[in-house]
């Protein structure tokens, strides 16, 4: 019994290890952002050109920043959640067309629903780089100080929005 | 001396062609190698497995324009590979720094060479305490010697 003992420990040792790893999305890379400042930015929006949305704006308020392109298939499958999120009241969610076409961004929003208050105009995948996106969609979490608190990569779900997103809000809107 | 007149020429030729774009550094050879040798150390972030110089994802291509427009700003490689890692983490470099976090990656493999060697001279030192020696009586000869003539006879 005693010589079986060793190499039995040894196996679940690593059938454990491997299980982990199976487990784990190789897509999500932490990002070093959570609990820094966000970056600034001025853009112009997609439907007011002349205006520009920037995060100093939204100082003093809990809110969402989601990346999202009319080209991104993700978005299409997160679409819904947002909507539901935004009509809750909960958190409001700005957004922030990504390497996007303006008028192919405007007739997705128009067919499917626009879940944003102001939607920001990212062309050149600036902001992108700044914010660490490399692919959308992503959604930030920030604080009423402007710190990122929370790094959602790939699509929402009502899981993660019920679990995660909701809680933090408002433990963020206390502080 | 020649190159630099084939360049010039080139330059000369293509410089309407390039109004309204990005300015590209292939005018500038010592820019375009500082970009290579700096892409070959990064990882594109959308195809894991490829570095920033060999992938054609957008992301790639943005992330190559900003390292580009960097070295035109004649930041340092060391203030480039610092603007990634601030955005994207220790994940863009191909050879993640020794830290707190990645000293599993970089004492791992020593980890296990030590273990297995380890066990290795375990084992060895064990069997070799196993071996006795055992004599060969006078009888075990001779019926050894029979064995082998008979079976040399049938073969």
């Amino acid at each position: 019994m005693n010589r079986f003992l060793l190499p039995l420990s040894i196996f679940i040792v690593v059938v454990v290890f491997l299980g982990i790893g199976l487990k784990l999305n190789p897509r999500e890379i932490p990002s070093p952002l959570v609990g820094k400042a966000a970056p600034d930015f001025s853009q112009p929006q997609l439907f007011e050109p002349t205006k520009i949305f920037s995060p100093a704006d939204m100082k003093g308020k809990v809110w969402l920043l989601n990346f999202w392109a009319s080209w991104c298939s993700g978005c299409k499958t997160e679409h819904p959640v947002l909507m539901d999120l935004a009509k809750s009241g909960e958190v409001p969610i700005y957004g922030m067309d990504y390497k996007d076409q303006r008028d192919e961004a405007m007739t997705w929003l128009s067919r499917w629903g626009n879940p944003y208050p102001i939607v920001g105009v990212d062309e050149a995948g600036r902001v992108g780089i700044n914010y660490g996106v490399y692919g959308v969609p992503e959604t930030y979490v920030i604080d009423k100080q402007g710190v990122i608190r929370y790094k959602q990569i790939g699509p929402l779900d009502p899981d993660t929005v019920e679990k995660k997103i909701i809680p933090l809000v408002k433990q963020l809107e206390t502080q | 001396m020649n190159m630099n007149w084939i360049l010039l020429v080139a330059l000369f030729l293509s410089g309407p062609v390039w109004a309204g774009e990005a300015k590209p550094l292939a005018d500038d050879p010592a820019s375009e190698a500082r970009l290579k040798h700096l892409a070959v150390e990064l990882r594109c972030l959308v195809c894991q497995n490829q570095t920033l110089a060999d992938s054609n994802a957008p992301l790639a291509e943005d992330l190559r324009r900003e390292v580009r427009e960097m070295i035109a700003k004649n930041m340092s490689d060391q203030e480039i590979i610092e603007f990634l890692t601030a955005r994207y983490g220790d994940f863009v470099l191909y050879r993640p720094p020794l830290k707190a976090t990645t000293t599993l990656l970089w004492v791992g493999p020593f980890v296990l060479v030590g273990i297995g060697a380890t066990a290795l001279v375990i084992t060895l030192r064990r069997r070799a305490g196993k071996v006795v020696d055992v004599p060969v009586t006078e009888d075990e000869h001779r019926r050894v010697e029979q064995l082998l003539s008979e079976g040399g006879k049938r073969s």
